[in-house]
């Protein structure tokens, strides 16, 4: 699906997505509202579910402009409205670590980050990291050490690895456990995830 | 997610003028995105502060001043905090994750809400959540829960390491709202449950934490945070204890002392405080000292084993701060 389907060129206002996702919230919340409030309140509740906020964020380098519904997040705006699926959905609740992507160069969880809050601001997704043909060397190495078994955590491994890095964080393998405890990996491929680190940071130094 | 109106005001004056019942602020919003995708909070309006001018941190002859919008990251890598006040830099350090430190800012860290699951759990009672449901952690997995400052309508775990640290050091809480702008203790801008557990502090509708100031304490310079958990890494605290002390020689001239992972809110210890002043330092007079540190405790059926953990958390930190090279 080509991008232009997706985003509004910033000046018609709705794109064809926006107003069928809108639709599909007011929908939505109408049925759970009624369940727990009157009928009025409900019916204002709905009106407040059609309101959109335009964002205007720069992803990977290109600046684009979204309509959300204010609830949205980063994360599912980055994989469901701008097509970049590297960025994975594990718990969706902050708590392990999947959706790591950098706001403004400093690794944050896309799926705690409402897609309303990132106006004007740079994000960088694991689409990003690569130039060209040419992978980033936190890339590189979690391939060249086997830094991963089914491969869900590793795009939120490898953003949170390169922030560590530049955070300085990196001197010793207990202070790249530590900087890196916010990532879980089912696999358990902890080990290997260290040796990567260790090996992309000569490299990105 | 129930749906909310959305504002991002520019100024302090606009966010107030907005506030009110039924709204909240969203700063980091790693509480609040958090818990109303939960459908545990549900406000009607979020206001996005985040270009407010509440950042900032500096320090003058009143102590350090931080901006209710500073992030955790930030202040934790402050030079002037690491050096002058270990003990703040090292709860936050300890605290959640690299990711969540950078996103979550110090206001929303005192406004955290607590991990007690029953609360974050809307098919289950809980008072704080829905008052006069019933409390089902009073016999349900309270491992986790409070054993000071609790009541028969909640043991929820105040969550926050920074706090506990804040607390010990009489931190001043500044907040502003139409009505005007007041100063709290942090220790008295909370409240333990009682009857009303959903009363958490003493904010009121639509007032904003603006910043605070933790006061002038030159030998805070010696302090620490220790901090227990089941895991090694990004986990609430089983059991924490900040402690500052002022030194002459091997005799402790005063102490500070908080703990957590054990009240309702960050519990300062001013009896230990008073028990550990003009005793020279060793690991026999800090037992001593702590022997009455969990007085007033009411354990339940998981965690009966809090006390006892609460006053060897308290030793080994005051060991560890005395017998560190300095």
């Amino acid at each position: 699906m080509s991008s232009n389907d997706e985003v509004n060129d910033g000046q018609s206002g709705l794109s064809r997505r926006t107003v069928l996702g809108s639709t599909v919230a007011v929908a939505v919340a109408a049925p759970l509202v009624a369940g727990v409030a009157e009928a009025t309140a409900s019916s204002s509740a709905v009106a407040a579910a059609a309101e959109t906020v335009s964002v205007r964020v720069k992803v990977n380098g290109t600046m684009r402009t979204v309509v959300v519904d204010p609830r949205v997040t980063l994360l599912d705006t980055l994989r469901e409205r701008l097509g970049l699926t590297g960025t994975k959905k594990g718990c969706d609740r902050g708590q392990c670590g999947a959706c790591t992507v950098h706001v403004d160069g400093e690794r944050v969880l896309s799926c705690l980050t409402l897609a309303a809050t990132t106006d004007q601001r740079e994000v960088t997704t694991i689409e990003g990291l690569a130039n060209g043909d040419r992978l980033h060397p936190m890339q590189q190495a979690f391939i060249e050490r086997d830094g991963l078994q089914c491969g869900f955590c590793t795009s939120g491994q490898i953003m949170s690895a390169v922030a560590v890095v530049e955070e300085g964080r990196a001197h010793s393998d207990n202070e790249i456990k530590e900087s890196m405890s916010g990532n879980i990996c089912r696999c358990s491929c902890y080990p290997a995830i260290v040796e990567a680190i260790k090996d992309a940071q000569k490299v990105m130094r | 997610m129930h749906p909310y109106t959305f504002s991002q005001p520019r100024s302090v004056r606009d966010a107030l003028s907005t506030a009110g019942p039924g709204a909240a602020f969203l700063a980091g919003g790693t509480t609040l995105v958090d818990l109303m995708k939960l459908d545990v909070m549900t406000p009607g309006h979020v206001l996005d502060i985040n270009r407010l001018p509440l950042r900032g941190i500096r320090r003058d002859r009143d102590g350090l001043h931080i901006g209710a919008l500073d992030r955790m990251s930030d202040v934790a890598a402050h030079r002037t905090v690491r050096e002058s006040y270990p003990v703040i830099s090292q709860a936050l350090e300890l605290s959640a994750s690299g990711q969540l430190r950078n996103m979550a800012s110090i206001g929303g860290n005192l406004l955290q809400r607590t991990r007690c699951g029953y609360f974050r759990d809307v098919t289950t009672p809980c008072n704080k959540r829905t008052p006069g449901s019933g409390c089902s952690a009073l016999n349900g997995v309270n491992r986790n829960h409070a054993i000071l400052g609790t009541s028969d309508a909640c043991i929820a775990t105040h969550p926050s390491d920074l706090a506990v640290a804040l607390v010990a050091l009489s931190t001043e809480v500044h907040l502003a709202s139409t009505q005007g702008v007041r100063t709290v203790l942090l220790d008295r801008f909370y409240e333990v449950p009682g009857n009303t557990p959903h009363l958490e502090n003493v904010l009121r509708p639509g007032e904003l934490i603006t910043g605070i100031t933790v006061p002038h304490l030159p030998w805070a310079a010696k302090s620490l945070y220790l901090k227990i958990r089941d895991r090694q890494s990004y986990e609430f605290a089983l059991s924490s204890a900040a402690v500052a002390l002022e030194m002459s020689g091997r005799t402790i001239k005063q102490a500070r002392v908080a703990v957590g992972g054990m009240g309702t809110k960050p519990w300062r210890l001013t009896n230990v405080e008073k028990a550990l002043a003009g005793r020279r330092a060793g690991e026999a007079a800090f037992e001593a000292a702590v022997e009455n540190a969990a007085d007033g405790a009411r354990t339940r059926a998981l965690n009966g084993f809090k006390p006892a953990l609460l006053r060897r958390t308290l030793v080994r930190a005051l060991t560890a701060l005395t017998t560190e090279s300095r």
